[in-house]
């Protein structure tokens, strides 16, 4: 009885937190996605499905198609340029090791607004790079680099990739190197050894980190809206539109709810995924 | 191979840290350009000194993260001891929903507690950026002492009581000060992640209510000017002290417990 009496002091403060704020906000927002928009920027109490019809508007699947595609190809590109950064990273000597791994968290604790910042200062007309290629070749015309797909693209991997780099140096740095001598004794060139032992047996570390990458860009709102100028839209602009400057509330919760249904089907995808890797090896 | 490798290696280096390396350098520059060189100056860093709204917003900020913590670190850590030293029926859900607040967009949590909030009809203002940052915080600071909580086993716990020890002693002899560097670790990601919040702030925090991120954030919208690379070398500094007192915390967890080994 006694026990039970401390279970619920150490429950009650986060269930009533997580209950009041976390779950009641998506209920609301449930709620909302189901009325009609008002006239002046406010809403009508009126069931409608209008607003989840509209989704499948040409505009709007050309919209989530590129924040879904964006947020693949920078997942693809931050485990290009992370594996071989960590694979190489986990097998550097130790001593040395931890001042490296320090430099790829510095990124991952600085204020994100700063560090795409940064990229407005690089890709500006009158920015860094244009001076660059300017001065490599004499009669270089500054291109337009900022507000373009390609600068969201940039500013997304360089905002993300330390989010993919820490998994994947964890599950490599654990990997037991026996095996990979053990394949290698047995025949296996170090090709053969690297597809059919490392990979696999880093591929947890693999799904973590392209789970930690996927699911934050492709809802990104900062990075499009400072490096894309609002000139390409992507599903995080859009809801923000919705919520600020539009006012339509119920379309853009709508928008929120099929966003968080593409994040929720990318995490079952990942346990599953986990799953399997798990009962293979 | 191993060419590659350390090419691969200098130029991720190169990627990261040129575009910082960029603002620090250019935060030192005369001209009244961003990103074209004059000459050397410390004028932008006397500005920012000087600037009133700026530093309203750092207090804000200041405020806002401290108080989140703090309220994030007490349940959070209630609610880990919860979850690692009970058994009870809905445990399995509650771990579930606390990794929610996490894996949804931010831009998600955002609206869904501004419309909560303009439904419920609380005013928009310090309390709902407070009570924002709480769930995310409070799912963060879960995780890292549930960790620590894990790392290692309930005997000593039952060691004490067994000596005598009443629950209440227990807890403040032997479970908090071994869960202490868990704590305090995952107070500092709690505060760092609410000064560096922008997304949740915005919405949540109407229009009169500034902190540092919102500051910062129409400063870039609205007329850059050099001062944010005085501004951005100012909080780079910032969170490499963060990392070293972070770090000096584990080493230090790390050291007492090789002497507990011995």
């Amino acid at each position: 009885m006694r026990r039970n009496y401390h279970l619920l002091i150490l429950l009650f403060p986060v269930v009533f937190w997580l209950v009041c704020f976390f779950l009641l906000p998506l209920v609301s927002v449930f709620i909302y996605s189901f009325i009609e928009r008002g006239t002046y920027g406010g809403v009508r109490w009126h069931f409608t499905l209008e607003n989840y019809q509209r989704l499948f508007d040409g505009l709007y699947l050309g919209i989530l198609w590129r924040s879904v595609s964006t947020a693949l190809v920078c997942t693809a590109v931050c485990l290009l340029l992370g594996y071989p950064f960590a694979y190489y990273l986990a097998r550097y000597r130790p001593k040395h090791r931890s001042i490296l791994l320090l430099l790829v968290v510095v990124p991952f604790w600085t204020n994100f607004l700063i560090r795409t910042y940064a990229w407005i200062l690089i890709l500006r007309t009158e920015g860094l790079m244009n001076s660059l290629l300017g001065g490599v070749f004499p009669n270089w015309s500054p291109l337009e680099l900022l507000n373009t797909p390609l600068a969201v693209q940039i500013g997304l991997v360089y905002g993300y990739l330390p989010f993919m780099i820490l998994p994947l140096y964890a599950a490599l740095e654990q990997l037991d190197m026996s095996l990979l001598e053990a394949a290698q004794d047995l025949g296996a060139s170090p090709r053969h050894a690297f597809w059919h032992v490392t990979v696999p047996l880093s591929l947890p570390g693999i799904l973590a980190g392209s789970m930690l990458v996927f699911i934050p860009t492709v809802g990104a709102f900062l990075t499009p809206d400072l490096l894309g100028g609002g000139k390409v839209s992507y599903i995080g602009n859009v809801i923000e539109r919705q919520f600020k400057t539009a006012r339509d509330w119920p379309f853009g919760s709508a928008l929120s709810f099929m966003l968080m249904g593409i994040v929720l089907v990318g995490t079952v995808l990942y346990f599953r995924a986990l799953q399997g890797s798990e009962s293979e090896s | 191979m191993k060419r590659i490798l350390e090419i691969n290696i200098g130029l991720v280096y190169l990627f990261l840290y040129v575009p910082i390396l960029a603002v620090v350098v250019f935060s030192f520059n005369s001209g009244e350009q961003i990103s074209v060189w004059q000459g050397f100056t410390l004028s932008w860093y006397a500005k920012l000194f000087e600037n009133a709204a700026l530093w309203r917003a750092v207090r804000n900020s200041l405020m806002v993260a401290g108080i989140a913590t703090c309220i994030a670190t007490v349940i959070g850590t209630t609610a880990a001891l919860a979850i690692e030293r009970h058994r009870f029926r809905f445990r399995t859900a509650l771990v579930r929903s606390l990794y929610l607040p996490i894996i949804i967009p931010d831009i998600v949590l955002a609206i869904a507690l501004l419309a909560f909030y303009v439904q419920v009809r609380i005013p928009l203002g310090l309390i709902t950026v407070i009570i924002a940052h709480g769930v995310f915080n409070i799912a963060y600071v879960t995780i890292v002492v549930r960790a620590r909580l894990q790392g290692y086993d309930s005997t000593l716990e039952e060691a004490a009581r067994d000596l005598g020890a009443n629950e209440w002693q227990t807890f403040w002899r032997v479970t908090l000060p071994l869960i202490a560097p868990g704590i305090i670790g995952g107070a500092l990601l709690a505060f760092t992640l609410s000064i560096d919040d922008f997304v949740i702030t915005f919405f949540t925090a109407g229009v009169g209510y500034t902190t540092l991120s919102v500051h910062i954030y129409s400063l870039l919208k609205f007329g850059i000017t050099p001062e944010i690379n005085a501004i951005s070398t100012m909080l780079l500094a910032n969170s490499i002290v963060f990392i070293l007192l972070f770090l000096w915390f584990q080493g230090k967890s790390t050291t007492t417990e090789r002497q507990d080994a011995r």
